[in-house]
């Protein structure tokens, strides 16, 4: 292999310019990087959306910091990440052994499993809205009363009817990278666990569930960093109510930018918002104990 | 001695590569005599019925009810299908500009896809074919937009776009999607690209091939079903994007599909069929790729995630 490495940079000595990187680069900076330092800068401004911009020092700061509805945003955004990831983790694993399995009947209603991917979040709400509603909805359509309830006008209720429209959302998303994951695992394998006489579930968890460890972290890691994009569903299904049960922190930027016009307060909260999001990937990485690039070339 | 060092290494190169597309057949080897062998998994197969009808039960409702007309919406079981179905709400959806939210929809999409796929491409190639200090750091600045919620920098491109005059047009939802679009395909065709066999470049710069011309005529046609793959993937994200639209446009006429149904569900909030009748516009073309190309459009949502 060195070898190899070693006479291939004998010939290409050089390689493609890096102006090649450019158009991207500059795509990339302009449009995201420089972004990224200007709500830093708008967080320490006053600023209406649409007058002048005026520096304002640390008050949009102390506004955010001590208002109660930020530490609320920042509550209802770990639990809704807390309850989506240990409901979606394990029914994504599970149906994408189950779709990945040889049997036709599997492949087929695969086929219908995967179907809500093609939805946007705004149809998906929508569609759930009038699903939920406890007069012309699910509940009197099937005749059960106990699904006839204000699911979304009840605040105890609320938080776990959004927890499982994101299930019902993003489990085919995640069960399609986890049946990816469960057909690169050697039929070698199971052949010699089933010489062995391993059961089903012996075979799980010796086999699959350790020869998805990269499949986990990648899938893992897009949940819990997704979870701070549920914008658009959060926002048409429940617009962050009742009360403010469900505002989770990208909306409460958008809501405090947009509606209140504080785009500096909602500066403030997009920080913290990145912040959040750099540290959870870091804290995945670490946990995974390799960084995404290896561990993606490790599956290869 | 150079010699010698390099004979031997293409026939090592060559077993690597034979040694992968082995592995490569493995899953089809698995999914013949993989697990099924066994007797029948009667729990999985109860648990795989009772998600599907988790998935098909909404689905139906909606198909359902955007076939009633209003009063049989009122009056009727909501799971019962309709007793005089009727297309009139999609004539109202249709009616109410739906083409031309369609039209922007695929403007927007067509528009920022590719362009990236283009710039990005460009960029995978020289970050795995080419050498250096910047390339490296542009590959860690790529790398690090992943981790970051970039929707969080949603106000400076808002300020961005209204100083550029471009608030309230097309144009303002193309360039930030092309930019949120660069990451994730240069990693993914970078990956790809890793995997072209190094003796090919070596073969056709022996040949006075330039850089310019290996990566469109060498390395494109080694990766176009990763190209492929990291568009289809893009083009999803944009045709169902609502944060750009809702924040950096506003008039009828720059409105995109997704946003078109949450206004209009705002202006006929009372006619829930017609409502769920835009929801099912809105999918059908999506649908119509589904049944057409499954394979490609579900591999291109995962992109390269499972790789």
């Amino acid at each position: 292999m060195s070898t190899s490495t070693g006479s291939s940079r004998r010939v290409l000595e050089k390689g493609p310019s890096g102006w090649l990187a450019a158009p991207a680069l500059v795509f990339f900076l302009l449009f995201a990087i420089i972004p990224l330092f200007g709500v830093l800068f708008l967080s320490f401004t006053k600023w209406d959306g649409l007058g002048e911009i005026k520096l304002d020092g640390l008050s949009s700061w102390t506004t955010v910091l001590t208002d109660p509805v930020t530490g609320n945003a920042l509550w209802v955004t770990a639990k809704i990440m807390f309850f989506s990831f240990i409901v979606q983790a394990p029914i994504s694993l599970l149906l994408g052994v189950f779709t990945s399995a040889s049997q036709k009947y599997r492949a087929a209603l695969a086929v219908l499993y995967f179907v809500p991917l093609l939805l946007s979040s705004a149809a998906v709400a929508i569609a759930y809205k009038a699903l939920l509603d406890p007069n012309f909805g699910l509940g009197p359509g099937l005749g059960l009363p106990f699904l006839a309830q204000d699911w979304l006008g009840n605040s105890d209720l609320v938080l776990f009817v959004v927890v499982f429209v994101i299930a019902w959302q993003f489990v085919p998303f995640h069960t399609l990278i986890y049946q990816g994951g469960v057909r690169q695992i050697p039929a070698s394998l199971y052949e010699a666990a089933q010489i062995d006489g391993a059961g089903r579930v012996q075979q799980f968890f010796a086999i699959t569930l350790p020869q998805l460890k990269y499949t986990i972290i990648t899938s893992s890691t897009l949940m819990v960093v997704g979870s701070l994009a549920y914008f658009d569903l959060v926002f048409v299904l429940t617009g962050g109510g009742p009360g403010y049960s469900t505002r989770l922190l990208p909306l409460h930027m958008y809501l405090t930018g947009f509606k209140a016009n504080d785009m500096g307060a909602a500066s403030a909260l997009g920080v913290i918002l990145v912040v959040i999001g750099l540290a959870l990937a870091l804290l995945l990485q670490r946990l995974g104990g390799k960084n995404r690039n290896a561990s993606q070339l490790e599956g290869a | 001695m150079a010699s010698t060092t390099q004979i031997p290494a293409p026939p090592a190169r060559r077993a690597a590569l034979s040694n992968k597309q082995g592995h490569k057949h493995g899953p089809q080897a698995k999914r013949t005599k993989g697990p099924g062998r066994l007797r029948p998994n009667y729990l999985g197969g109860l648990g795989g019925w009772l998600w599907l009808a988790i998935i098909i039960v909404p689905i139906y409702y909606v198909v359902v009810t955007s076939l009633k007309n209003q009063a049989g919406f009122f009056t009727s079981n909501p799971m019962m299908p309709p007793t005089e179905p009727t297309l009139d709400n999609y004539k109202l959806v249709l009616d109410n500009d739906f083409a031309m939210y369609f039209a922007n929809s695929l403007i927007v999409t067509v528009g920022s896809v590719v362009p990236a796929l283009l710039v990005s491409f460009m960029a995978a190639y020289a970050i795995v074919r080419g050498k250096g200090r910047f390339l490296t750091w542009t590959n860690n600045t790529f790398l690090l937009g992943l981790a970051i919620p970039l929707h969080a920098t949603i106000i400076p491109i808002y300020w961005m776009i209204t100083k550029a005059h471009l608030y309230d047009t097309l144009l303002a939802l193309i360039l930030p999607s092309i930019a949120f679009a660069i990451p994730i395909s240069v990693l993914i065709l970078s990956n790809f690209m890793r995997d072209v066999p190094n003796e090919l470049f070596e073969s056709m710069r022996l040949d006075g091939c330039s850089d310019w011309a290996m990566m469109w005529r060498l390395a494109l046609p080694m990766t176009r079903p990763t190209v492929v793959t990291v568009g289809i993937y893009n083009a999803l994200g944009v045709w169902n994007g609502f944060l750009f639209p809702l924040i950096l446009t506003q008039s009828p006429s720059t409105r995109v599909l997704p946003l078109s149904l949450w206004t209009f569900q705002g202006e006929f909030s009372v006619n829930i069929p017609a409502v769920l009748a835009s929801v099912v516009l809105a999918t059908l073309p999506l649908l119509v790729i589904y049944v057409v190309a499954r394979r490609q459009l579900l591999s291109g949502l995962t992109a390269g995630f499972s790789k």
